[in-house]
């Protein structure tokens, strides 16, 4: 007599693919009293780029956290290859929010992009110039080589982006986490970064996005979730990414709406 | 004044603990956490005195364990009240240090008619007799206090060598460390370990006045001076080893100056070290407030210069002659320069000084194309703020302007035509 | 409103439990333990240096509490530690300043000024390298503290090897000599003291301001930075006449611990600069007067501990953000959340079913996921609460369970069509687990939402609300 309680039409239950990169069975996430992220419950799919998108406040960023054990989940539980995170950290890359680390540290862009090296180069050993010279050459991946050896607080907003982006791409990891890669970066930057988040991708990578420009969602993603404080949606961007979901999404924000329209008018020229 | 062998064992003894305290201090400053070297140096108190209560004696071994627990214990009581209290970390830092100070004070009182263990002791060292007390090293007689600051020192540069990398990960992206499978929490305890256990081996000969200004003073000085971390270590131990050297000095001859005998080292030895700082804070190259004069006067004058230039070149496209002016001061910076010529109070733009003003014009021209076409900025409004933005564009800037504006270039405001490049 | 209102009950209840311990410890102080005669002559105040002490410390707590807590609000906890430093080439240069006058060096006015004038120098030096670098605050205090203080030992290594004065005595200012306190100190304290609770009850709604938001402020016109100076200048006056008392270590203590303290318990700044008052007045009372009271005992580390002892009651207590409170709050939050979706998972169970067959767990674990026990310890949770009932091959909703259940599904469902209207108004507004819905956004938003669903699903109709919700619906609340 009443309606199965997932309005979006997601799988209910445990229908979940052992050989999923990340399986989230049924997160719940609390800050205080309030839950902000209620019964998260999906696969993410193994070699695709996957965009978060929701207004702001959606839990975008807590689900990302939620997911590397950085916030502690009030129910439910999140798998790496149907095994533990600890199990698989070596697979998982992070690039956090930019606010995240002090730029006002005492490195050259080349010594945080070689970070990304760390493991690799393993306890005790030094960093040798066959390392820096692959960092110059991840530097080199997103136009930044001529800025190698500026402190990174001389940077702008785009090229700190960018910096990240190459320590990344070192990190040789398997599934990619980024907390906002895109914002406050420039048009070029944009470009650079999403076509290396393109490049690992077509390597058989799986790279999860926070999102926030509707415009471009359609064109950047393969998959979309769609979440606000509940997952509204997700799946292959042509069956999720619909005005409907947008709606259910963005709630009834007029100017926003105009927005969504408009992006799914792109997402179905194209 | 006179210098002995007893001055160059102080001297020496002091280096070492000044060396050790900058080479730690380099990482708390990075992480934040300068005034760690504060609060550990008093939090010590407690496990010196309980070493002592329990052992009896004042035997370097047991007191430097009990010192580094208590330093552990102080920094991994410092994060579990920030963390598990959500207080704020320097205010916890308080919290926990102060309380840690007066246990210790207290134990020390209640033991003190066992034995004469003096807090004062703690804070002003003995380094003018470190070198009474020897021993034989390899055939040598030397300054127990020495051999025991060589050892720690030993002990410091072998640990940040090994665990450079991993310091600074740790410091720099604790969430990062973590997911390549470097412990930052073990890293920041061992750091923190190692303050501790260098804070006592020193307190017993330089003080902990010195071991805290060795630890904050000489990181910040190097920070003005470098911008990447191993720079910034080795002038860091630069200036602990000045500041040592220094501080002898000037504890032998300030005093003097102003008719008093000589003074403590240690206190002295932080004076220098403020003073290196602060040579440092006025002189730095390129931070300092000098260089930070100059680079403004600079920026000052060519804006001046500019203004004055596409002033003179507007008067003269307006009125279709060259203007008689007075001969203001921006006036005859022009002249000197070789920009303007003047003939009875009859200013001209020599061919330079054309080229110069139609720079700065196409600069402003482009900007206010730009503002008004690609910004929606009014009219004025667009003039007003391409008077700022001529000054500071860029060859570069200037290109992708170029790119944005449509040819030929026309001033929305009353701006000069300027003669195609 | 009502939340501001409830937290500000919540802190003066805590001040007066504060206060009421402080009675019952006086209380049991002086009249059980008649077998102490010392601590009894002592909290009875019979003794008139006694009287001094603890009245001039109680009124150093006070006065410390209240600026403490601006600073503590202001991140800059550690500024006292720097300033308080600080002064000690003030206080040696002083002592020779005077001597070269032909004094002893040992009037302690003369001594505090120099110190105060000290204190002010630092502090100046602190803005000054702050203006002039990027570097970080800590450094900054760090590196004023330490030269300074080194400056102050130099100066008193000089003035030890003086063949003309005494210097002995200086060094209680280091470590402080309370028990020695006269009642021209006591007086000077109060005063001090008196001075500072003025400026701050003048001043409360700008020292708010900056503490909350010093861009804002400044954007709206306050001179900031005035204010943060006037706030300097109280730490460094707090700081000199606690110089004597405690020592120029441990004055940071009640800087910082009581504020600290307060902070576990209430979230009203009115309250919480009161209480951080009445917390300093406790430890400068009874520390100093267990000090007076055995001997050996130096006042200033007694006063620290007892600050200490209140800040870990405070922590582990505290009704606001005590360890304590927040552990059974979050425990308690989980325990819901898991109750609401076993009662969920039933529902929704037996809705595809026969009427009246019991639901198996495997057909639970095909609803959703549950973390190792976690189902079964829920489902048993509900039966002991008469939602549910045990039978052979399953479990059932009792007609009270299936009446919550229902209740909360159509809460959950009205948040969502409000999260999907308007969530992208006000996400933080949505509160699932309010069992009242009505509460938290009115009768007529739930009015539209209910129409909502209905309209969402046509046929069959859903049941919009399987009983009248009033007030005194609390029924089933966790």
């Amino acid at each position: 007599m009443i309606l199965p309680w997932k309005m979006s039409g997601l799988p209910a239950g445990p229908e979940h693919s052992p050989y999923a990169p990340v399986s989230i069975h049924d997160v719940t996430v609390a800050y205080q009293r309030k839950p902000v992220l209620w019964d998260v419950d999906l696969d993410l799919p193994e070699g695709k780029l996957v965009g978060v998108i929701g207004p702001n406040g959606a839990g975008k960023s807590t689900l990302i956290k939620a997911i590397l054990g950085l916030v502690p989940t009030a129910s439910g539980e999140v798998k790496f290859y149907g095994g533990t995170l600890r199990k698989h950290r070596a697979l998982v890359g992070y690039v956090p929010q930019r606010e995240s680390v002090d730029w006002d540290f005492p490195v050259s862009a080349l010594d945080v992009v070689a970070m990304g090296l760390y493991r690799r180069i393993g306890w005790f050993r030094r960093i040798r110039r066959a390392h820096y010279e692959e960092a110059m050459k991840a530097l080199a991946r997103v136009g930044m080589d001529s800025l190698a050896l500026r402190q990174i607080s001389q940077l702008s907003g785009g090229q700190q982006q960018r910096v990240f982006i190459a320590r990344a791409l070192l990190q040789d990891a398997q599934i990619y986490f980024m907390d906002e890669p895109l914002v406050g970066v420039d048009a070029a930057t944009e470009q650079v970064i999403i076509a290396l988040l393109r490049e690992l991708r077509d390597a058989g990578r799986t790279v999860v996005v926070v999102h926030h420009d509707l415009q471009s969602v359609a064109e950047y993603f393969d998959h979309v979730i769609m979440l606000n404080t509940r997952v509204v949606a997700a799946g292959p961007t042509s069956e999720a990414f619909t005005q409907e979901n947008l709606l259910k999404t963005y709630g009834g924000r007029l100017t926003l709406l105009d927005e969504a329209a408009h992006a799914v008018a792109r997402a179905v020229h194209r | 004044m006179s210098w002995t062998l007893l001055d160059t064992w102080m001297v020496a003894t002091g280096i070492l603990s000044a060396l050790s305290c900058a080479l730690l201090g380099n990482f708390l400053f990075v992480r934040r956490l300068s005034l760690m070297g504060d609060a550990i140096s008093h939090a010590v108190l407690p496990g010196l005195a309980i070493a002592f209560l329990i052992t009896g004696s004042r035997d370097s071994g047991p007191m430097l364990l009990g010192a580094v627990i208590a330093g552990v214990l102080t920094a991994m009581l410092t994060q579990g009240i920030s963390h598990a209290g959500k207080v704020e970390e320097s205010t916890s830092m308080g919290i926990v240090f102060t309380t840690l100070f007066a246990i210790g004070l207290l134990l020390i009182v209640r033991a003190a008619d066992r034995v004469d263990l003096d807090p004062s002791c703690v804070l002003y060292g003995s380094l003018e007799l470190t070198p009474l007390d020897t021993i034989r090293v390899a055939g040598l007689h030397v300054p127990r206090a020495f051999a025991v600051n060589l050892g720690v020192l030993a002990v410091n540069v072998l640990i940040v060598w090994l665990l450079f990398k991993e310091f600074m990960i740790g410091a720099f992206d604790p969430m990062l460390a973590t997911t390549q499978g470097f412990r930052p929490r073990w890293m920041h305890q061992l750091l923190m370990a190692l303050v501790a256990l260098t804070a006592v081996a020193c307190f017993e000969t330089v003080g902990s006045i010195l071991v805290v200004a060795m630890l904050i003073v000489p990181a910040a000085t190097a920070r003005l001076l470098s911008n990447r971390l191993p720079v910034m270590l080795s002038l860091s131990l630069a200036v602990a080893l000045g500041s040592a050297l220094l501080g002898h000095l000037g504890a032998l001859t300030i005093p003097r100056l102003f008719g008093f005998e000589d003074t403590t080292t240690s206190g002295m030895m932080a004076v220098a070290a403020g003073a290196l700082f602060f040579i440092a804070l006025i002189f730095a190259p390129r931070t300092g407030i000098v260089a930070h004069a100059r680079d403004q006067r600079a920026l000052r004058n060519r804006i001046e210069k500019e203004d004055a230039l596409a002033a003179l070149y507007r008067l003269e496209w307006k009125e279709g002659r060259a203007a008689e002016l007075p001969a203001l001061r921006q006036l005859r910076r022009l002249l000197r320069r070789g920009l303007a010529s003047c003939e009875d109070g009859v200013w001209q733009l020599t061919a330079r000084g054309k080229a110069e003003a139609e720079d700065v014009i196409h600069a402003h021209v482009l900007w206010e194309r730009f503002l008004v076409d690609h910004a929606n900025m009014r009219e004025d409004h667009a003039h007003q703020s391409s008077e700022r933005l001529e000054h500071v564009t860029t060859p570069e800037m200037r290109e992708i302007l170029t790119g944005t504006v449509e040819e030929p270039v026309k001033s929305p405001s009353d701006e000069p035509d300027l003669p195609p490049a | 409103m009502s939340a501001r209102v409830h937290s500000q009950r919540r802190g003066w209840a805590g001040v007066f439990w504060l206060l009421l311990g402080l009675l019952v410890f006086v209380a049991v102080s002086v009249y059980a333990e008649s077998a102490n005669p010392a601590l009894r002559r002592i909290f009875s105040l019979r003794d008139y240096n006694t009287r001094v002490v603890m009245g001039g410390t109680g009124l150093l707590g006070v006065a410390c509490g209240v600026i403490g807590t601006f600073m503590v609000l202001r991140k800059k906890a550690l500024l006292g530690d720097a300033i308080s430093h600080a002064t000690l080439p003030g206080i040696a240069i002083a002592f020779l300043v005077m001597v070269a006058a032909g004094g002893t060096g040992k009037y302690l006015p003369g001594l505090l000024i120099g110190a105060a004038v000290a204190g002010v120098v630092g502090m100046g030096t602190i803005i000054l390298i702050r203006h002039h670098t990027r570097l970080p605050e800590d450094a900054i205090l760090g590196i004023v503290l330490s030269i300074f203080f080194g400056a102050g030992v130099a100066i008193l290594g000089v003035i030890q090897k003086m063949s003309t004065a005494s210097a002995a005595g200086l060094e209680t200012f280091i470590y402080g000599k309370t028990a020695s306190m006269l009642a021209a100190d006591g007086q000077r304290i109060a005063w001090a003291a008196f001075i500072l609770i003025g400026v701050s009850l003048l001043l409360f709604k700008e020292f708010r301001a900056v503490c909350f938001d010093s861009g804002f402020t400044r954007a709206q016109g306050w001179p900031v930075r005035t204010l943060d100076a006037v706030m300097m200048g109280m730490v460094v006056t707090a700081t000199v006449i606690g110089l004597q008392a405690v020592g120029l270590i441990l004055v940071i203590a009640l800087l910082i611990i009581p504020p600290s303290a307060a902070r576990f318990w209430t979230e009203e700044l009115r309250v919480l600069v009161w209480l951080a008052a009445g917390m300093g007045a406790f430890s400068g009372v009874v520390g100093s007067g267990l000090s007076a009271a055995f001997p050996d005992l130096p006042a200033g580390g007694v006063i620290v501990l007892v600050a200490a002892s209140v800040f870990i009651v405070s922590l582990l207590f505290g009704r606001s953000r005590g360890l304590i409170f927040r552990a059974m709050a979050r425990y308690r939050l989980e325990q819901r959340i898991t109750r609401q979706n076993a009662l969920r998972a039933l529902f929704e169970a037996s809705e595809h079913m026969p009427a009246g067959q019991p639901v198996t767990e495997t057909a639970l674990r095909e609803i959703r996921y549950w973390r190792g026990m976690q189902l079964r310890r829920a489902l048993n949770r509900l039966v002991r609460g008469d939602l549910v009932t045990r039978v052979p091959d399953g479990w059932r909703l009792t007609p009270d369970g299936q009446e919550e259940a229902q209740r909360m599904v159509r809460n959950h469902r009205l948040w969502e069509l409000y999260l999907i209207h308007h969530a992208a108004v006000a996400p933080s507004h949505v509160d699932r687990d309010a069992d009242l819905i009505e509460h938290v956004l009115g009768h007529d938003m739930v009015k539209e939402l209910e129409a909502l669903l209905a309209a969402a699903t046509p046929e069959p109709p859903v049941p919009v609300s399987p009983h009248p919700i009033a007030p005194a619906a609390g029924k089933g609340r966790v």
